[in-house]
């Protein structure tokens, strides 16, 4: 594998630093009009009028949807849907009913000649509402909770109730609380959609989506569509974190207006819709109780989260990680959900581990401060090799290697074993690590591989590159499968019409559609040298493949590389201008998240591909160390440096894999020092309304981040061995600084995110 | 936004007729703050006269002393200009803590002083707020009021004058030079903007028609020992929780005179003129800066969410005083 792994620049990046790769909402139609949503602003009643009268009357109004006459749309059947492929963010059809359910849901849609003049009729609509008394404070109304039976089809409940005495009996016991706020995905490009119908029967979506699969199979659900007369665009996204991963209202609204105006309709949602529409992370408040003996050795833990849910199933599964982490005999992960009239919440990048290793990891430092042991001798002390709910071995795990490797490099012996130990004038100087983990998930994707009389190659899957690097690394993979130089190869991705690939979410994507990749370009390879050897004029000519390499497109025999024939050449002489194959990679445990379509010949499975989850437990681990600076007057934290170390089997790019963790790295300082999206109590109105109030870090937050791989092929998950690294890199970051700044300060902060005034009381 | 028609005038008088005529009408001219709230329809106005041609644009020394700086310099412009790098290094240093780059060089003077407040209540139409309209009640009074005012506030308003700038204008004792329909007058900084009051509509004491002209520092002796401190939720582009321009003028060791003025503490720049004169007379040290802090912040009165910032506050005095006295103000 000579390319895979190369840090090569992305093969895009010149398109995207010049402006020239097109966004969703850039493909303006021929004869367009604009949508602009109109937001409920009341959380919770029913709509007793909307007077559209005067905004009827307003410069280019084309048309105003309402419940009253919305095109109608398929009712949901959650089974049914689930059989597209697709996910709602929330059970919701847009402006069906009169039903408000929390603040900011679309209750209208104006169409307009232009975005202005959309916006500007919006404004003058006039809704009356009967309120109800909303559901709004997660504190208050906990008591309304219920413990949840399932989370994402698992058993939700685990072990409730079986290590309150263990816990009693340990020598030394750490219980607390810790509390996460609601946050929004906030990527830089806003959600935006483009609708047009190509007659009665056929739609055309471009979309900013991590998942054109999906997209598809909900749209053509609530259209009454046939899958294949619903296309899906999305070839560049700017950012998705995961509020791109399921299909939210305003997709559906395009497609609304656009059969309602018989016109192509766009919307581009605000950045205040973005904080009520489009899913966020819900608040948690996390209890955590930890036992041990004196030698800290740990006897059992419990995890319980209460947090909310709204129009979905979903709740934020802040457990995950302590059924996974340390060696503990019992374990109990345990959670109450009860329902807010706030937007619904969804999957945000490390759905669970990033709030979740926030409390479990300032737990563990907590019981390292009481033990008075070194935080990294606790957790190498209680270290498993094997998941501790199923018992069985992970397949593969390098976690201590990253925790010394971490320590290494980071300085980890010049930390002060108490707080308040080292200071620079009025900044006192701490220094923190966690550990950081999130599952390995693979699924089956299929990819269509062509090659053409002049070499070039295409390598096309319905797969999404959300600004992590797909397209490079599966120019890569292609690389090195057919033995040609990546810059014969173009990708084609973000097409719901290409053979279909999971959702770009989840971590998923690098450890699915490469191994497919890599299936296609072995089987192309393979059917160009069996040309090669069948054929007469061919040096190669009656040799068996086995004996045969290629490198730059040039098939040779491994034991005198004279002998040789070019992959033109073999084209050319058998008159082939193009040869093409599609094959699909499935993992030994099915086809897992997201496309259950099996669309090309299956590729087998391979003797020493044991990607079964029967068999071995997939996860990524790494280590989280931060040193922070912390005004004992003014209660300012700046992180002053980040070291962060990960295990997540072959990195199939060592440069865009590094900008991958320093972008969950950096995800994690805004989850530890700023990012929170607050609620008026008595309305639910966000009050952190746009960028400049809800606070991501800026350049002058960041400090050097130093990424290290253990890099090591997980010789269980692919063939490859690349695991997912989207997410990991922001687990353990909020509990390292918070454990930095316990060290600095000698205060324990437990209620994210760590502003000033926090450290003042 | 809703439509509105636009204009472009190339004199002041004109300027003034014009606004005169037609209240609805709205100055426009760095455009980075009446921009974003006709996008928000807060400010529905239904014509924006354009004064960027106006020549207001200059720095120059100001022939009756010290320095007047143009209604429609840009902040950028104007932070880095020479006559204010040596004679006001105070205001640099405020600008620069403020907004953007970007939003710097579009940015106007006159724009700055004008701004609006960023209270989100006032920014979300759906929301009450008697500031954007009058009678429908505070909602951050007895909301989400963090980032709120702890001085001068009313019931009717609890919002802050987001400004870093005018910080440091009130502590340089600036003067607002303005041109209405009738003539010119002069406001002294502080007078300049207002309380709420039982009309937090009116954020300043411009009346109908006025324009300013251009803001006038006199001479001062502060340039080796003053300081702008902002304490703030993250590194940049963010809002002051508490924010200090400090300025003394120190011979032998004892303060001859001295300036505090604070932001994110009230509905116009905040001079604390008690704990200016406390400190006259007394030595340039810790205990004296911690003394005149206590004194500026006796009258404080927190709201729910922001009991933080009297604290907050007096160590950021004491703070930004030391700063001034060490002499790091020069930039």
């Amino acid at each position: 594998m000579a390319e895979i792994g190369k840090p090569i620049d992305r093969i895009e990046a010149f398109l995207k630093v010049t402006g020239t790769a097109k966004y969703a909402a850039e493909f303006n139609q021929k004869n367009m009009a604009y949508g602009f949503p109109v937001r409920a602003t009341i959380a919770k009643g029913t709509i007793s009028a909307i007077d559209t009268e005067a905004a009827q009357k307003n410069k280019g109004v084309i048309k105003i949807l309402t419940h009253n006459n919305a095109p109608r749309l398929k009712a949901i059947d959650p089974q049914a849907m689930q059989q597209t492929g697709g996910m709602l963010g929330e059970q919701l059809l847009a402006i069906q009913e009169n039903k408000v359910s929390y603040f900011g849901q679309y209750i209208a849609l104006v169409i307009a000649e232009t975005y202005e003049q959309a916006r500007a009729a919006a404004a003058n609509i006039k809704v009356s509402y009967n309120k109800e008394k909303p559901a709004i404070d997660l504190k208050t109304e906990m008591p309304n909770g219920i413990m949840p039976k399932q989370l994402m089809g698992e058993e939700a409940q685990l072990n409730e109730g079986k290590t309150a005495s263990i816990l009693d009996a340990g020598a030394v016991k750490v219980e607390q609380t810790y509390t996460t706020p609601n946050e929004n995905h906030h990527p830089m490009e806003p959600h935006a959609t483009i609708a047009l119908w190509e007659g009665a029967d056929k739609l055309l979506v471009y979309d900013a989506t991590q998942g054109v699969m999906g997209a598809r199979g909900i749209m053509s659900y609530l259209f009454s569509l046939k899958p294949e007369n619903v296309q899906i665009l999305s070839p560049y996204v700017g950012g998705g974190f995961g509020c791109k991963g399921s299909q939210w209202g305003h997709v559906m609204l395009a497609a609304m207006g656009a059969k309602a105006v018989n016109r192509p309709v766009k919307i581009a949602i605000t950045r205040q819709a973005m904080q009520t529409n489009v899913g966020r992370r819900a608040e948690t408040e996390q209890t955590v109780a930890l036992s041990s003996g004196t030698d800290g050795k740990l006897t059992a833990m419990r995890h319980h989260t209460n947090t909310y849910g709204n129009l979905s199933d979903f709740f934020e599964p802040s457990g995950k990680q302590t059924a996974v982490l340390y060696s503990a005999p019992m374990r109990e992960v345990t959670y109450k959900v009860t329902k807010l009239n706030v937007g619904t919440p969804t999957f945000m990048r490390a759905p669970g581990e990033t709030p979740g290793t926030f409390a479990l990891e300032s737990a563990m430092d907590e019981l390292a401060h009481e033990l008075k042991m070194d935080p990294i001798a606790l957790r190498v002390l209680n270290h498993t090799a094997e998941d501790p709910i199923k018992k069985h071995p992970f397949s593969s795990e390098y976690l201590l290697d990253c925790y010394k490797l971490g320590a290494d490099k980071f300085g980890w012996h010049n930390r002060k074993a108490l707080p308040r130990q080292l200071r620079n004038g009025k900044q006192l100087i701490g220094h923190g690590m966690a550990t950081a983990t999130y599952p390995a998930i693979r699924s089956a994707a299929s990819v269509k591989m062509q090659m053409r009389a002049d070499g070039s190659v295409t390598v096309m899957s319905a797969t999404q590159d959300i600004g992590t690097g797909t397209y490079t690394i599966m120019a890569q993979t292609a690389a090195d499968a057919l033995g040609i130089p990546v810059k014969m190869i173009t990708v084609k991705l973000g097409d719901s019409s290409l053979p279909p690939a999971p959702v770009s979410g989840g971590s998923t994507t690098a450890a699915s559609v490469n191994p497919a990749v890599l299936a296609a370009g072995e089987m192309l390879r393979n059917d160009l040298m069996k040309l090669a050897v069948a054929d007469t004029k061919s040096k190669l000519h009656a040799r068996n493949i086995a004996e045969l390499d290629v490198i730059d497109g040039r098939l040779f025999l491994i034991d005198d590389s004279s002998i040789s024939d070019l992959y033109v050449n073999i084209m050319r002489r058998n008159k082939k201008p193009m040869m093409e194959v599609c094959t699909t990679a499935m993992p030994a445990s099915g086809s897992g998240l997201g496309s259950p379509q099996v669309p090309c010949n299956l590729a087998p499975l391979k003797e020493d591909e044991n990607s079964d989850e029967k068999k071995y437990a997939f996860h990524s681990f790494g280590a989280q160390f931060a040193e922070v600076w912390v005004d004992e007057d003014f209660g300012t934290i700046r992180v002053k440096r980040f070291v962060s170390v990960h295990d997540a089997g072959r990195i199939m790019n060592e440069k865009t894999g590094r900008s991958q963790i320093i972008g969950g790295v950096i995800y994690g300082l805004g989850a530890a020092l700023m990012e929170e999206t607050i609620h008026d109590k008595r309305w639910a109105n966000p009050v952190t309304r746009t960028l400049a109030d809800y606070h991501v870090p800026v350049n002058l937050d960041v400090p050097p981040i130093d990424v290290y791989f253990i890099g090591k092929p997980d010789p269980h998950i692919s063939k490859i061995g690349a695991r997912g690294i989207g997410e990991i890199g922001i687990t353990g970051v909020a509990a390292a600084v918070a454990n930095a700044v316990f060290n600095a300060t000698g205060k324990r902060l437990r209620d994210l995110p760590l502003t000033p005034d926090k450290l003042l009381v | 936004m809703q439509p509105f028609k636009y204009t472009k005038t190339t004199d002041v008088i004109a300027t003034t007729k014009l606004l005169a005529a037609n209240t609805r009408a709205k100055i426009l001219a760095g455009g980075t703050n009446i921009i974003d709230l006709m996008k928000e329809d807060v400010e529905r106005p239904d014509e924006l006269v354009d004064i960027t041609n106006i020549s207001l644009a200059e720095i120059k020394i100001n022939p009756a002393g010290g320095v007047s700086i143009g209604a429609v310099a840009r902040n950028t412009d104007t932070a880095n200009h020479q006559l204010i790098r040596e004679n006001y290094p105070l205001l640099t240093q405020a600008i620069l803590a403020g907004a953007s780059a970007q939003i710097r060089n579009m940015a106007t003077n006159g724009g700055n002083l004008n701004q609006r407040t960023r209270c989100p209540y006032f920014y979300d139409v759906a929301m009450p707020c008697n500031k954007r309209e009058p009678g429908s009640g505070c909602g951050a009074f007895e909301g989400e009021n963090r980032m709120q005012a702890i001085f001068g506030w009313s019931d009717k308003c609890v919002a802050v004058h987001p400004s870093d700038m005018c910080v440091a204008l009130a502590a340089l004792d600036a003067v607002v030079i303005v041109q209405g329909p009738t003539g010119n007058r002069s406001i002294p900084f502080t007078a300049y903007h207002r309380l709420p009051g039982d009309t937090p509509e009116k954020d300043n004491t411009l009346n109908a028609g006025e324009v300013i002209l251009s803001i006038d520092i006199p001479t001062n002796s502060f340039q080796n020992n003053s300081y702008y401190l902002k304490v703030r939720d993250r590194s940049s582009y963010a809002f002051a929780l508490i924010s200090v321009a400090a300025a003394l003028e120190i011979s032998g060791g004892n303060i001859t005179q001295a300036r505090i003025a604070l932001g994110g503490v009230a509905h116009k720049p905040w001079r604390t003129t008690e704990a200016e004169k406390y400190l006259v007379g007394k030595p340039a040290n810790e205990n004296s800066f911690k003394e005149a802090a206590i004194i500026a912040m006796k009258d404080a009165r927190p709201l729910k969410h922001n009991s933080y910032k009297p604290m907050l506050a007096t160590r950021a005095i004491a703070r930004a005083l030391m700063q001034a006295t060490n002499g790091v103000a020069k930039s």
